[in-house]
């Protein structure tokens, strides 16, 4: 395993910006464009990087889509803990994300639909049936204000003076 | 009837900056490496933390010293960042802005006559609070060769009886010259056998980009001649705010309240709230927005050396300062001929003073977007120049 104390600033300028260029990164870090290039392939080779998206305003776009996020208690498994089960409902392409949670429930799920109707069969006939899943609390996202560090509303122009002392 | 403006006033000419935002302002499309302060916003938990203090009522006017608490923090911090103790209660002074503690400390310090050494090319207002205090301000050049660095000997060579005061900006706008800690005992050793009182502007000091930021007033034997400028305009993106800080020995900081409190009273409450938060918990975004200037610096030093623009790599502020000498115009002419080809923005190196012929001034405050565009262009701008 690679280990990595603090996020270096490769790893950051990429979370701002995947699509910025190895030529361009080179130049912001003072390093070579070749040194990019293999840093960046072994992140990728050793899961540091798991994948490259865009952070998407779905409130803009017409499409049916719902959002839920559920709380889910679980029991955890004599082999495995909530690790196996966690990865069995984490491969339903419905689901976004799942977290383990402290607190009055374990897991955290963010589940995506094309309606109502679709995320509540989701919950019914596949995750409420696992065997291990004691109950769930499901919540329907109504907007998105913020997601992955980025505001959905772009910010207006800031007045600035055009050059300054 | 005859002029009415006093005559040392009408002696000092209008700001080159001036000249050239208006040429820049009456523009559209013009991406701006011209503007001299953060393209951030003040991180949102400052501004949170006045709008809660305007909630709560603060709205009125505080000690003429400012507010204690915010004193303190700044004692604090003076410790914590420049190894120097200031007493809160005689000798820290709150202001609108390093701009009013630049003014409070000349008018405090100088008679008709008396002469201000500075090292140039530099920031804009130093000569002109000289001239505007009845004193005479002496230009030091510093040279690219150098690194902009300002040596003992320049200083000796410009020294005279009338010498009361020596001001010092390091890091340096516009060069990002720093002031390694040899040059600071050597300068200070200098200060201590002329008798000189030391002015030094520190505001650029957390945008050092290799760290190591030596203050002469930590130096020994330096705290009781030096008076220290700092403020919250650039380390915490709080231009608007208008909140500096004053740090001297008892009877120099006494000498600018009485000043401070006959012109101005007391600086901003709603800012002085904002900068009590930003001492408490804004290490973190100080050091955030260090190492995005320092990858926006990188980057415009490299596109600079790639076009052929020789750029030293500047140590600290967020200002490139690259020689534009070798293609043959003035530094107001290439300035003004970039802008008119590729709306871009910078400000022409005649404004920081007659030393800066030659060079154009580069911010790298603005956003990386911005940066690279202006970068693509000015390459373009300089592929033409060679034909
Ligand atoms: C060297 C220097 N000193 C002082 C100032 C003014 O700062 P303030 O906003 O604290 O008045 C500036 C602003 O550009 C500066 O560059």
């Amino acid at each position: 395993m690679l280990q990595i104390r603090v996020m270096d600033e490769l790893l950051r300028l990429l979370k701002e910006n995947a699509l910025e260029s190895p030529r361009n990164l080179a130049k912001m870090l003072n390093q070579s464009e070749d040194a990019v290039k293999a840093r960046i392939a072994d992140y990728e080779r050793t899961g540091v990087i798991r994948g490259y998206q865009a952070v998407v305003n779905e409130d803009k776009l017409d499409i049916d889509r719902v959002s839920a996020v559920i709380e889910v208690k679980i029991t955890p498994e004599r082999e495995g803990g909530y690790d196996e089960l966690a990865n069995r409902i984490g491969r339903f392409p419905e689901v976004d994300s799942i977290y383990l949670m402290s607190g009055g429930f374990d897991l955290l799920i963010f589940v995506k639909g094309r309606n109502l109707k679709e995320v509540a069969f989701f919950v019914s006939d596949k995750l409420a049936t696992i065997e291990g899943v004691v109950s769930t609390v499901t919540h329907f996202m109504l907007k998105t204000y913020k997601d992955s560090g980025v505001l959905m509303e772009a910010e207006k122009e800031r007045e600035r003076l055009g050059v300054t002392p | 009837m005859k002029s009415p403006i006093a005559r040392h006033l009408i002696g000092v000419p209008r700001s080159g900056i001036r000249d050239f935002f208006e040429i820049v302002s009456a523009r559209k499309g013009v991406i701006s490496l011209g503007i001299g302060e953060p393209d951030f916003v003040t991180p949102w938990h400052i501004s949170e933390a006045a709008l809660f203090a305007l909630e709560r009522g603060a709205t009125a006017y505080t000690s003429n010293l400012g507010i204690l608490e915010l004193r303190e923090e700044v004692a604090r911090y003076m410790e914590r960042f420049y190894k120097v103790s200031y007493d809160p209660k005689t000798e820290i002074l709150i202001t609108v802005g390093v701009s009013e503690a630049l003014d409070l400390a000349i008018r405090a310090l100088i008679e008709p006559g008396d002469e201000v050494l500075y090292h140039e090319p530099c920031y804009v207002s130093y000569a002109p609070v000289v001239t505007f205090a009845h004193g005479k301000a002496v230009a030091v050049s510093t040279r690219r060769e150098d690194d902009f660095r300002l040596t003992r000997a320049a200083l000796e060579a410009k020294v005279s009886p009338r010498t009361k005061v020596l001001l010092l900006n390091f890091p340096t706008n516009p060069t990002g010259a720093v002031l390694p800690r040899k040059d600071c005992e050597e300068i200070a050793a200098f200060a201590i056998e002329h008798d000189l009182v030391v002015l030094t502007d520190e505001i650029y000091a957390e945008l050092t980009y290799a760290g190591g930021h030596v203050s002469i007033a930590s130096l020994p034997g330096m705290k009781e001649r030096t008076i220290f400028l700092n403020g919250f305009s650039k380390t915490w993106a709080m231009t608007g705010w208008r909140i500096g800080f004053a740090c001297a020995p008892p009877e120099l900081t006494e000498a600018m309240m009485k000043i401070h409190q006959y012109t101005i009273m007391c600086a901003p409450t709603l800012g002085q709230k904002a900068a009590i938060e930003a001492l408490r918990h804004g290490e973190a975004d100080a050091e955030h927005m260090r190492k995005d200037y320092e990858k926006r610096r990188n980057y415009i030093c490299a596109s600079l050396e790639e076009m052929g623009i020789p750029c030293h790599l500047p140590k600290g502020a967020f200002y490139a300062f690259p020689y534009i000498g070798h293609f043959g115009l003035s530094s107001k002419d290439f300035a003004l001929n970039l802008l008119d080809q590729e709306n871009v923005a910078c400000v022409p190196g005649t404004a920081f003073g007659s030393s800066g012929e030659g060079f154009i001034r580069c911010a790298y405050a603005a956003n990386m977007p911005n940066i690279k565009e202006a970068m693509s262009r000015m390459a373009r701008f300089v592929g033409k120049l060679r034909k």
